[in-house]
């Protein structure tokens, strides 16, 4: 301690003896980080925003154009429409996604004796690869060899041709997205095992109901969580793109079907990238991706400052 | 708990009782349906591997196969390239787990067990870059591997991950950090250097946090479909991720077939997650800390 003192006696610019090594050896072990963050992050960050002011194939030279991929964007029919793909679909999948979670988790809260067969039920899809979901779903909802609309037909929805039918591909991705809500269940799950038992046995005693406890308790204290999930959700929502792309293959490599409506944004910006070979078209799409990530994400947190509780018991 | 409950009148005790077995039930008929609906896929998948191309066609298609094919497994690795696509998986998968799990711990130490000035501060970059999303990334970083030449290696899918990962670095500290100082400082005192506690006393106590960086890494390799879709083309390189697409978008691979390849890309999965349900579980539920 009385070392430690003398050590910053020394000058308020200069660091101690213990400081000196300790940033030595920390250093030192966070080095392979600090490589990585500049050589897989920070440089190809500054590099596309650079690649994104040119017109560049990906080989030869890149010529100088100023903003134009930008504004080129403004008139580019399908970056609107693969924008509006991939709002639509995480406006949809994220919301529904915290709902089914949520009555996922409040099910599995209530101390049922088989909760682990259901954990393991609801966990699995979660942890499977998504491209061979997206198979399965292909020979899952296909109107004449699946069964998906024969069991929609039980309760007298009719024949939907999913991946055919603009109208309906994008909500069958929706669906799909549903069974990744068994991790967000665990997660919300080890919330609500947080939440005091005694704050519910209080409000019991003041004859609270069970929807009233869920509004006053169980939602209030898991808004954190929530919020949590909701700014992941949108993140990885916007970068959705191995299922869009797996179910929007057609014939002769082409992707987007039916009708571009499973044009998803990173869809597009891969397509210019590597099949158009525009890739500072790709390169200013990265930017205005990672833009518009950020601003909803900020927007969202934001909003969530009027209803998230930070008070914790 | 049992004095709280004898103080309640035994009315309010009867109707609190009534309500939670209500609850329950309807609790256990919303788990069972929703864990139907989850599970049903996969029954699909495995149902469909196993038919017959004469069963495939028939409508309205069948629920269980009628005769059990299992030579439809025999096609589906014969007509598809599917070892050369299971070894190429196989490989990337092993050195991104060697270099997760040997790069994470190590960066997670200097973030937790050495107090250096200024630490805090850097880890919250080390934070806020997971909300870098990947694609973002992918113009630039092809362009940077094919100068270094490496399109077309498992070099830069397998590289990066001897960098560390944010979200893993972040599990590994949350780890280390619950591990208490006075073992690193009596070990300090016996004139062990930083590294020989590194490895000698931290490493052997953060194996279950090593398994869980492990396992998250092995799944992601497997899982994989954007990174070995940029930087692998061609049949002797594609992952079963993209050689699978591929194949199926080039050739009119059959359902079941289709469904026969899928179940043998999951199996693995489903064997690491009943083995390690446990752990993954831990993992995630650990990541959503605030």
């Amino acid at each position: 301690m009385a070392a430690e003192t003398a050590d910053r006696a020394v000058g308020r610019f200069r660091l101690g003896k213990t400081d000196r090594h300790n940033l030595k050896v920390g250093l030192l072990f966070i080095s392979p980080w600090i490589i990585g963050f500049f050589a897989f992050l920070a440089y190809p960050l500054y590099y596309t925003l650079r690649i994104s002011f040119t017109r560049f194939s990906g080989f030869g030279e890149a010529t100088w154009i100023g903003f134009d991929n930008y504004e080129r964007m403004l008139s580019d029919n399908l970056f609107w429409k693969s924008l509006y793909n991939t709002l639509y679909y995480t406006i949809l999948a994220v919301p529904i996604g915290v709902v089914v979670a949520m009555v996922l988790a409040l099910a599995m809260n209530q101390r049922l004796r088989e909760v682990p067969f259901y954990r393991g039920a609801l966990f699995l899809p979660s942890v499977l690869p998504i491209f061979a979901v997206s198979f399965i779903f292909i020979a899952l909802m296909d109107p004449v060899r699946g069964i998906f609309n024969q069991i929609l037909g039980l309760v007298g929805i009719p024949s939907i041709n999913w991946f055919a039918d603009p109208r309906y591909a994008k909500l069958a991705l929706v669906i799909l997205a549903q069974l990744g809500a068994g991790q967000i269940a665990l997660i919300f799950l080890a919330g609500l095992k947080g939440i005091p038992l005694t704050l519910y046995e209080a409000a019991e005693i003041d004859g609270a109901g069970a929807i009233s406890k869920f509004r006053n308790i169980t939602l209030p204290l898991m808004t954190p969580i929530i919020l949590y999930d909701v700014i992941l959700g949108l993140s990885l929502g916007l970068q959705a793109f191995t299922q869009a792309y797996v179910i929007g293959a057609g014939p002769a490599g082409s992707v987007g079907n039916p009708a571009n409506s499973t044009l998803f944004y990173v869809v597009y910006l891969y397509l210019n990238a590597f099949r158009y070979s525009q890739m500072g078209y790709a390169a200013a799409l990265g930017w205005v991706l990672f833009i518009i990530t950020f601003a909803l994400a900020l927007a969202v947190f934001r909003w969530a400052q009027r209803w998230v509780h930070y008070e914790t018991v | 708990m049992s004095d709280i409950t004898a103080e309640r009148p035994a009315g309010l005790e009867v109707r609190i009782r009534g309500k939670k077995l209500r609850a329950q039930i309807i609790s256990r008929i919303v788990l069972i349906v929703v864990s139907v609906a989850f599970l049903f896929p996969f029954y699909w998948m495995v149902a469909t591997s196993l038919k017959s191309s004469a069963e495939m066609r028939a409508s309205p298609p069948t629920l269980w196969p009628h005769e059990l094919i299992w030579q439809n497994f025999v096609d589906a690795v014969t007509t598809i390239p599917f070892w050369t696509f299971l070894l190429n998986t196989v490989i990337i998968t092993i050195f991104t787990v060697i270099g997760s799990i040997i790069s994470n711990p190590f960066i997670a130490y200097g973030f937790s067990r050495i107090n250096w000035p200024g630490r805090d501060k850097v880890f919250y970059i080390v934070l806020a870059t997971v909300f870098v999303p990947f694609p973002v990334l992918i113009v630039a970083l092809f362009d940077i591997f094919a100068n270094l030449g490496w399109i077309n290696t498992f070099l830069p899918l397998v590289v990066p991950f001897f960098f560390g990962q944010a979200f893993w670095i972040f599990l590994m500290r949350q780890f280390l950090m619950q591990i208490p100082q006075e073992i690193s400082d009596a070990a300090r005192i016996d004139g062990a250097s930083e590294l020989q506690i590194f490895f000698r006393v931290i490493m052997p106590l953060a194996l279950p946090a090593i398994g869980v960086v492990g396992l998250f890494a092995a799944l992601f390799a497997w899982n994989d479909f954007l990174g070995p879709l940029i930087y692998l083309q061609g049949l002797e390189n594609y992952t079963l991720a993209t050689g699978l697409t591929f194949f199926r978008s080039q050739h009119d691979v059959q359902f079941n077939l289709l469904m026969a390849a899928s179940t043998l890309v999951m199996l693995p999965v489903v064997a690491m997650f009943f083995l390690f349900q446990r752990t993954l579980v831990e993992g995630i539920t650990l990541g959503s800390i605030k």
